[in-house]
């Protein structure tokens, strides 16, 4: 499975989960837009990291974080396993 | 006051009280003419008004030691087992200790101590210890980071609870604890054994639990106590089946409602209280009604000498048992300038009723939102195929923090059965915990550690 469809997966999991109906993930759609609050992101980029290997937000300390849906995937393939 | 006032261990042992003993998975020793003997070979008296420290390899010898200490030395500080020895000298210096009463003598020489006295097994002696003062009692607290803070007690203190509660008439009981007697929680059990003129058998650290119930049983023991931690594995071992104690004890620990179910399930014949004292407040209360929690009334009024208030969300406890100071040269204040020690164990008042929610140093923070993990965990422990459970925060970079729980599975359960366990929990959860507190991740683990105080061990892995 590549990174994309298993962040994909995650967070229909974690949606599920939260009671959070989520719109299709476009990549351009915002992070805001997903309906997902911090508790779910932070969810998110844990499970992730155990998942992946890799939580790209905690290495880089100046990371800005990503703003849509495509960021927030390329933020995971854009680091190094 | 004169010498003749002062009560002192050995006021409770005598010949009139025939078939008393204490054993350990080693020996078995009468206490009837306990007093007839020595385990210092007869040097007690040059104990007298030193300032002692009573460090032992077991309980058994140390248990001797106190009984024949007491009311000699000027005061005597009871090193636990798990003492690390990195602190052992500062904790001398502060507790200004001149003597060392040890059976490991050995170790002893060439460290400065003025005076090493080897303790045995008891031998006959003719220099029969007596009663010159009242000895103060010092026992760490059990912290689990930084030296240990060293609590002075006198023995009226430390017994208060169990003058208070009087041992009922008949015959006399056979105390047991899943404690060492040299933490608080074990020596009020052993001090209820030698005041209630009854009998002990003590813990032996590793013995497997089968093997510690069988021993119970071979020692007759209708009285028990141990921590939520200890009960849990005793109840999912099976090993409770053969076992029918009178009274049943929890303390140390917040006993939750699965935990005193399961104990009334396992002992339908016997009293099950759970008791709330700490190393510097003393007994506050026993609770016996099977209930999680406590009755609000409790608060606000003397009973024996304990008075309770809670502020700031912790309950304080003003208490003639409470430790009288912290013992050292930076010392902290015991109490606040009203005489209330602050427990630091926080509560939550619902309907008539006051809840332990957690200790206030242990709250998870998710983004600024909190929760103690003992909530969490008390959800969790209510799952039947539960054995223990420990919740912890994991950091984020998102909330600073998220709760994880590791849970530890019951012996016999399939393991085939885990994803669906993991499901019915984390369901459980969701129905009864505000989404924060809800695990994000549930792992299950082999085994949760323990600390040789009972206690489920919360340092972070």
């Amino acid at each position: 499975m590549s990174v994309k469809s298993r962040i994909i997966s995650a967070m229909k999991q974690i949606a599920e989960e939260q009671k959070v109906k989520l719109p299709p993930l476009d990549d351009d759609l915002s992070l805001h837009e997903t309906g997902f609050d911090s508790l779910a992101f932070a969810i998110l980029v844990a499970r992730l990291e155990d998942d992946l290997g890799i939580d790209p937000f905690t290495i880089a300390e100046d990371a800005a974080f990503p703003h849509t849906v495509g960021e927030f995937i390329r933020a995971y393939e854009n680091v190094p396993a | 006051m004169s010498p003749r006032e002062i009560v002192a261990l050995r006021d409770y042992l005598g010949p009139e009280l025939a078939g008393r003993i204490m054993s350990d998975a080693r020996h078995r020793l009468s206490l009837t003419d306990i007093l007839s003997g020595s385990c210092l070979g007869g040097r007690a008296p040059e104990l007298s008004g030193r300032s002692v420290l009573l460090a032992t390899s077991g309980q058994l010898i140390s248990a001797l030691a106190m009984i024949e200490i007491d009311g000699v030395a000027r005061r005597m500080l009871l090193c636990p087992p798990d003492l690390n020895p990195a602190h052992l000298d500062s904790l001398m210096v502060d507790a200004g200790i001149d003597a060392v009463v040890t059976d490991l003598p050995d170790r002893w020489t060439g460290r400065g101590v003025g005076l090493v006295v080897a303790a045995g097994l008891p031998v006959a002696s003719d220099a029969t210890a007596r009663t010159e003062r009242a000895t103060e009692w010092l026992m760490l607290t059990s912290g689990t980071s930084g030296v240990p803070k060293i609590v002075g007690h006198t023995l009226e203190g430390l017994s208060g609870a169990i003058v208070a509660d009087r041992p009922a008439p008949g015959t006399p009981p056979v105390w047991a604890t899943f404690y060492d007697i040299r933490r608080y929680g074990g020596l009020q059990i052993f001090l209820r054994a030698i005041i209630g003129g009854g009998s002990m058998v003590l813990s032996e650290p590793g013995e497997a639990l089968a093997d510690s119930v069988a021993r119970l049983n071979a020692g007759g023991v209708t009285h028990i106590s141990g921590t939520p931690s200890h009960w849990r594995k005793l109840l999912m071992s099976g090993s409770a089946a053969d076992f029918s104690p009178r009274y049943v004890r929890l303390s140390g620990e917040i006993a939750d409602q699965a935990v005193l179910d399961g104990l009334r399930l396992a002992f339908p014949d016997a009293s099950i209280g759970h008791a709330y004292a700490s190393t510097e407040a003393g007994v506050g209360f026993a609770v016996n009604d099977g209930k999680e929690g406590f009755p609000a009334d409790l608060i606000g009024v003397n009973r024996d000498g304990v008075e309770m208030k809670v502020e700031d969300g912790s309950l304080r406890i003003r208490s003639r048992r409470a430790a009288h100071a912290y013992v050292g040269l930076s010392a902290a204040d015991l109490t606040d300038s009203e005489g209330f020690v602050d427990t630091g164990d926080m509560v939550e008042l619902r309907g008539n009723r006051y809840y332990f929610v957690g200790r206030r140093g242990g709250i998870i923070n998710i983004g600024g939102l909190k929760v103690h993990p003992e909530e969490i965990e008390a959800v969790i422990n209510r799952h039947p195929e539960v054995l223990m459970s420990r919740a912890r925060s994991r950091k984020s970079p998102i909330t600073g923090g998220i709760v994880v729980a590791d849970v530890v599975l019951a012996a016999g359960c399939d393991a085939g059965r885990s994803d669906a366990v993991r499901g019915e929990i984390l369901a459980d959860c969701r129905a009864s915990l505000a989404a924060h507190k809800v695990p994000a991740m549930l792992r299950f683990v082999d085994q949760l550690d323990v600390t040789s105080a009972g206690k489920l061990a919360r340092h972070d892995a």
